[in-house]
């Protein structure tokens, strides 16, 4: 049957599962979003085109499905730019199309022509340039495989106008896939799995490390079941958090710059490290000629071009997580390491001692005890996302993370402005779930025009603002590494209690530590967004810290006893 | 030191783009690169000759990248594999009546051929590897060389042997898991 690339796209995007489309129109995508009034795919509509990047990756974070977002050509595309970057780094699966002008156009810097495949080609899985109605339902089908198999990754579809007015025949889909290069390894070989559980099963001091790519495989029984059947413990990268029980006596948080301290120090003086979905990046190794040591490593990665990339592997096992660790577990014995746990807990000890959480109060509020309070308010269910700055970080510290998917954060780019749209998104995934952005004063600002896409949409997502009137993270680093010398970090803020309020989002601000558990409660029963500015210390740093350049032990600790 | 690549991708538009691009992006230096088709029109092949300072780590590294790019088929290293390699130059010498007959020779001690004669120059063609075209640059320069094109190395690999596959990334740990003919058009 004939139909319009318009229909086509749409009638394709409903075979793919897709349920909700974030965008925003203009003038050269209008024959999209005129079709699309006639498909069962709710659209978004939201304030700016990074916000629905962002959505889209929260989206897909949360549900594990392929997120989309839409957009004109010319600013449109390019405001989704820092949106697709940040799901490269975090290799989230999102499909972008944006609407390009009539092919007989393309290179004659027409109006509202921009070089879109070109400017994504580093930061997209891949993209495609359709100048056809006949290519469309191809191509879609062809992004969505790429955008969710083998290591997830964000692809763009810059689609031609006149592609979506043209006619072409719509008969059966999916189309065949023609991607003769495109062959992700799912399984690894035999005798490296032989080698790997070998090596499991002499560990005396071994650590798991285990990465979003646990969460993207849906591997997280299966570690469970490894990190059990050989009792060894587990640490998480930032984004691998909540794929392991926070609970478990086998957790150990988070690794790296801003990791636990008994956790850091267990990898650095481990004797094999079972890397799991993670890519050794710099804020989880610090300097890597000092890391590990002693450890033999074991890669377990779907992306070959991350083995030996920053720390060699002894054993790497390129594939699907989850079908590898199927394929491993019955090679590893049963095992016991409880002397290495026993050092282990003795570090943690000491470095508790130093713990904020136990401070005498002092009257002033502190996001990693706001953070509990929320952990306590919400039954440590909810899903929690988080903009970019020293808030994130205690987010992560101090959320204890017990289900899959409940962390929500950018972590390879570190894009403020994540926050809020990622929670947004992340609702449309799982309306039921109760869902807080914890955001910092700076981020919010960069994409607080979502507060009326979220009442727009009745989204029921919270916002937590934690307002320390500075950009607090970099702060910190001036206070620590350039002799307090605070340049362009002070900052003025709105009355977000008024901003908020201006976008139809009820909202209160808190002083003090008193006022935080009913006001919490409040945010809960308010249906629909509902924003709460908690007006923080100003000057407190994130502890344990690993400088850049240092090695993953020589950690900055909070001074004991430290009172701001 | 210096790697040679064969690399088949698929003859689509924009991927020589995304090929080079992506040595841009990973911070090597390409000394040249050769594109043209293959006996099967749908598929394009590169020689690829680049600067690897870290020898056979950055090897892998670019092995295991150009597989990330969708469109690439098939990666070959021939670098340390008996190889036919051959670059064309054509050279157009300042020469006039007087010198044609020492360039000339010249032209015949490399089998290169005289192509075009001039008033007062002579453009000469000679194929073969880089080193044999570099010493008849080195020799023709003091004569006086107006111009030069050169089409960058290719190269395959003697007799059915062919360049080593690494499983992207994995040196020895895998065996060629791609079958040429198993490439579905
Ligand atoms: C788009 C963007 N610009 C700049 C930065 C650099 N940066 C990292 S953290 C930070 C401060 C964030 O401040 P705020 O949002 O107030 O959060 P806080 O650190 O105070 O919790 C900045 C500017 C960034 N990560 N992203």
């Amino acid at each position: 049957m004939k139909k319009k690339g318009a229909q086509i796209l749409w009638e394709a995007l409903v075979r793919e599962g897709v349920e909700v489309v974030f965008g925003y129109p203009g003038g050269a995508i209008m024959p999209v979003y005129d079709a699309m009034l006639d498909y069962p795919i709710h659209h978004v509509l939201v304030r700016h085109e990074q916000g629905a990047a962002h959505m889209a990756d929260g989206y897909a974070r949360a549900s594990g499905k392929v997120g989309v977002a839409m957009a004109t050509s010319g600013p449109g595309a390019t405001n989704l730019v820092t949106g697709i970057a940040n799901a490269m780094m975090d290799s989230v699966p999102i499909v972008c199309i944006t609407g390009q002008v009539p092919a007989h156009l393309v290179g004659s810097d027409a109006f509202q022509e921009t070089d879109v495949t070109g400017i994504t080609l580093p930061i997209t899985k891949h993209n495609y340039l359709v100048t056809r109605a006949d290519e469309i339902a191809r191509v879609v089908h062809e992004a969505f495989h790429i955008a969710r198999s083998g290591r997830p990754g964000p692809v763009l579809i810059d689609l031609c106008k006149n592609a979506q007015f043209e006619e072409a025949e719509f008969d059966h889909y999916p189309p065949p896939i023609r991607l003769p290069g495109y062959q992700p390894v799912t399984r690894a070989p035999l005798h490296l799995l032989q080698k790997a559980a070998r090596l499991i099963n002499q560990a005396k001091q071994p650590v798991i490390l285990c990465g979003h790519g646990v969460l993207m495989a849906g591997a997280e029984q299966e570690l469970l079941y490894l990190a059990t059947k050989a009792q060894i413990p587990v640490a998480s990268t930032l984004l691998g958090l909540s794929a392991f029980p926070a609970s478990h006596p086998l957790s150990l948080g988070m690794m790296g710059m801003h990791g636990e301290v008994h956790t850091n120090l267990a990898i650095q003086n481990s004797d094999l490290l079972i890397a799991l979905g993670m890519r050794f990046d710099d804020r989880v190794t610090g300097v890597l000629k000092a890391y590990a040591p002693k450890a033999t490593k074991i890669h377990i990665e779907i992306d070959p071009a991350e083995i030996h990339k920053n720390v060699y592997a002894d054993v790497p096992l390129v594939g699907d997580l989850k079908l590898v660790l199927q394929d491993l577990i019955p090679l590893v014995e049963e095992n016991d390491h409880s002397e290495w746990m026993a050092q282990i807990l003795a570090w943690k000890e000491e470095a508790d001692q130093r713990s904020i959480m136990n401070w005498e109060p002092d009257g002033k509020l502190h996001v990693p005890h706001l953070v509990r309070e929320i952990w306590n308010a919400t039954g440590g269910d909810a899903i929690i996302s988080t903009d970019v700055g020293q808030h994130q970080m205690w987010a992560a510290q101090y959320y204890a993370f017990e289900k899959p998917n409940r962390l929500i954060t950018s972590g390879g780019l570190g894009a403020m402005g994540f926050g809020l749209p990622a929670a947004i998104g992340a609702w449309f995934a799982n309306k039921d779930r109760e869902v807080w952005a914890i955001v910092g004063d700076g981020g919010f600002q960069m994409t607080a025009a979502e507060l009326t896409t979220a009442v727009q949409e009745g989204a029921n997502v919270k916002v937590a603002i934690m307002n320390n009137h500075f950009l607090g993270m970099v702060r910190q680093w001036q206070e620590f590494f350039f002799e307090k010398r605070y340049s362009a970090v002070d900052m003025l803020t709105p009355d977000f209690v008024k901003l908020a309020e201006a976008h139809h989002v009820p909202a209160r601000r808190v002083t003090r530590p008193e006022e935080v558990q009913e006001a919490l409660q409040w945010a809960r029963q308010t249906q629909g967004p509902a924003v709460i500015e908690f007006v923080v210390e100003r000057e407190d740093a994130v502890y344990p810290m690993v400088p850049q350049g240092a090695a993953l032990h020589e950690m900055i600790q909070r001074p004991p006893r430290q009172r701001a | 030191m210096r790697y040679t690549f064969v690399v088949l991708v698929e003859n689509k538009p924009g991927v020589l783009n995304r090929v080079a691009s992506l040595f841009r992006r990973r911070n090597f230096n390409i000394e040249s690169l050769a594109v043209g088709p293959t006996e099967n029109p749908e598929i394009s092949r590169m020689t690829i000759v680049v600067e690897c300072p870290n020898g056979d780590t950055d090897a892998h590294r670019l092995e295991a990248n150009l597989y990330k790019l969708v469109n690439v088929i098939d990666v070959q290293d021939v670098t340390h594999l008996p190889t036919v390699t051959r670059d064309l130059a054509l050279i157009k010498v300042k020469a006039g009546p007087e010198r044609r007959a020492e360039v000339n020779n010249l032209a015949s001690i490399f089998r290169a051929r005289i192509v075009d004669v001039a008033p007062d120059s002579l453009t000469i063609e000679i194929t073969g590897t880089e080193d044999k075209i570099e010493s008849m640059i080195e020799l023709l320069r003091p004569i006086g060389i107006i111009e030069m094109a050169r089409t960058g190395q290719i190269a395959i690999t003697r007799g059915t042997q062919s360049g080593i596959r690494r499983m992207p990334g994995l040196s020895n740990y895998y065996e060629t898991t791609l079958d040429m003919s198993e490439v579905a058009f």
